[in-house]
């Protein structure tokens, strides 16, 4: 077994009185490839962002448990979230590039880290887009829109714009819910290819990528985490008759 | 068999139609009639002379360049004053202030301060800029009447509160129109608050503020009211400009403390207070004309921010 990247214990959140998430504990492993899967509403979308404290731009949410990030508590009061967010990338479920080139979105996080020699940032670009593996289909027009690409090539640019910052773990929300298939599986490739380096937290609606990509998969259902165990064991013999009954689609 | 030739009567719809088209067609045609009598009237007497020549013998002759030139001096100081202001009060309200009690009775009141006549805010000018502040800074700093009394500095001010909710509430909608998604995207690279705001939110609401702002300044130009008693000058051939020297070299600048002559407000008294409200007729319409066309600039000029801004937002 890999060493431990996150750690959350007995982790509960709330929006005003509404409970999203009950009692959650749960170990990543560094290295790998977690996938959370669920209906929608169970609340894995929830913990993903308590991982790098996105709810925190939300009003009312409160965290009960804590969150361990390297054995650091997160939501501890000197933690900075800032840093806490460059060492944690994201990537969502709809490609949100800004509205500029290719190149500006791809150096949005060093310059705003005060990278500023333009040297050091077209060596990130190239560095990134090679790791996102979308540098030569990009390469000759970094300065065009970055909206002027298909979505499968803006959701990996997307990614490429996530490891500039050069994060440790990556986080990704249902990244491949809105791409045809030949992009879903390039992204997947691209996953594939990037645990080597990263840790990479993975929400899907979609079990077969699940199955394909993760290591380990936890499936979350109204709030909670009902099981939580290797892939190929939860995919070919849940121990629990809920997960079997969802991934069989009995349910869901 | 299904009868796919037999027409479908929709009368109410036939009706409900063609009573929309004769309301906008009369509407285009009032809107004609006025313009056009303006036009027709006043182009005549636009000359060269008239933009730059000041009223002469009681104003029935000569032109209207110190009103003009008012115009543009209030409401140039208004910008100065009641742009920043909203543009800042409307990012603190969208950005940075939680969603409260508080704050949404601010919101409330700023779109009812939109509806308040204007005559109100002239009222309220007077009370507040002359005899508070004006009076206030006068008496302690014991320089008899010099601040409380009317001036452009005054006029500009609540010009300024007129048409500050018109700068939020567009201020606030442009910096809504900014996707959730690509705030989401900025904070997840690790950036502050106030990077976020400057980097993603700013450059994508710029169109916006500008549409809003322009729209404020065509309003505040046209108004008549709210000046009344703040310092527009019946007569004044005068400009409201007193030179600024440093040594030897010196600049016009506008005189924050001096009287204006001001389009609408002259309009007004070419109309009612003149010698011969029938002599100055063809000077009323060319001074509508003016402004008019001056107002109708500044739209033009908002309507294509907001064209490109379109543009831009059409290739997302």
């Amino acid at each position: 077994m890999k060493e431990t990247k996150i750690l959350t214990e007995k982790l509960s959140l709330y929006y005003s009185e509404k409970q999203a998430l009950n009692d959650i504990s749960l170990e990543i492993p560094e290295k790998r490839v977690t996938a959370f899967i669920g209906p929608s509403g169970c609340g894995k979308s929830t913990f993903l962002r308590v991982l790098n404290r996105m709810n925190d731009l939300i009003d009312n949410v409160r965290i009960e448990g804590k969150v361990y990030v390297d054995g650091v508590d997160i939501y501890e009061r000197n933690i900075d979230v800032v840093n806490l967010r460059k060492s944690i990338g994201m990537v969502f479920q709809k490609a949100n590039l800004f509205p500029k080139s290719i190149f500006e979105n791809l150096v949005y996080g060093p310059r705003i880290n005060g990278i500023n020699d333009k040297k050091a940032l077209d060596e990130i670009v190239e560095t990134t887009l090679h790791q996102a593996a979308i540098w030569d289909e990009v390469k000759d027009r970094l300065n065009e829109n970055a909206l002027s690409l298909s979505g499968g090539q803006q959701q990996r640019l997307c990614i490429a714009r996530a490891l500039a910052v050069k994060p440790e773990i990556i986080l990704m929300d249902e990244p491949a819910s809105a791409l045809d298939p030949l992009s879903t599986s390039k992204i997947e490739e691209l996953i594939h290819d990037l645990k080597k380096k990263y840790t990479i937290v993975i929400v899907t609606h979609n079990m077969q990528q699940a199955a394909r990509v993760s290591d380990n998969t936890a499936f979350f259902y109204l709030g909670e985490l009902i099981e939580y165990d290797r892939t190929t064991k939860i995919f070919t013999n849940p121990s629990i008759k809920q997960t079997e009954d969802y991934i069989t689609g009995r349910f869901g | 068999m299904i009868d796919l030739t037999k027409k479908h009567r929709d009368i109410p719809g036939f009706i409900f139609i063609n009573l929309v088209r004769l309301m906008f067609g009369f509407l285009v045609l009032l809107l004609f009639l006025i313009l056009g009598k303006i036009f027709i009237e006043g182009i005549g007497i636009i000359s060269f002379e008239f933009i730059f020549d000041e009223p002469r013998n009681n104003m029935t002759e000569g032109g209207i360049f110190p009103a003009i030139f008012g115009t543009i001096a209030v409401t140039l100081i208004m910008i100065l004053m009641a742009v920043p202001l909203g543009v800042c009060s409307a990012i603190y309200l969208n950005e940075y202030a939680k969603d409260s009690f508080f704050t949404r009775i601010i919101r409330t009141s700023v779109n009812n301060l939109a509806g308040v006549p204007s005559i109100v805010f002239g009222l309220f000018g007077l009370g507040f800029f002359i005899l508070f502040i004006g009076q206030g800074i006068d008496e302690v700093l014991e320089t008899g009447l010099l601040f409380g009394q009317p001036a452009l500095i005054w006029a500009s001010s609540t010009l300024a509160v007129l048409v500050l909710p018109i700068v939020i509430v567009s201020t606030l909608e442009a910096l809504n129109s900014v996707p959730k998604s690509h705030r989401d995207a900025s904070y997840g690279l690790g950036a502050t608050k106030w990077q976020t705001v400057k980097n993603v939110v700013l450059p994508q609401a710029r169109p916006g503020i500008l549409t809003g702002t322009i729209l404020a300044i065509s309003r505040g130009a046209g108004e008549t009211a709210p000046i009344l008693f703040l310092g527009a000058a019946f007569f004044l051939p005068n400009l409201p400009v007193t030179d600024l020297c440093i040594g030897d070299y010196c600049i016009p600048m506008i005189n924050p403390a001096k009287q204006f002559m001001y389009l609408a407000y002259h309009i007004f008294i070419l109309a009612t207070q003149s010698a011969n409200p029938t002599k100055t007729l063809p000077l009323q319409y060319g001074s509508t004309l003016v402004l008019i066309t001056l107002t109708f600039l500044l739209n033009i000029t908002a309507i294509l921010f907001r064209y490109r801004f379109r543009k831009i937002l059409g290739k997302l």
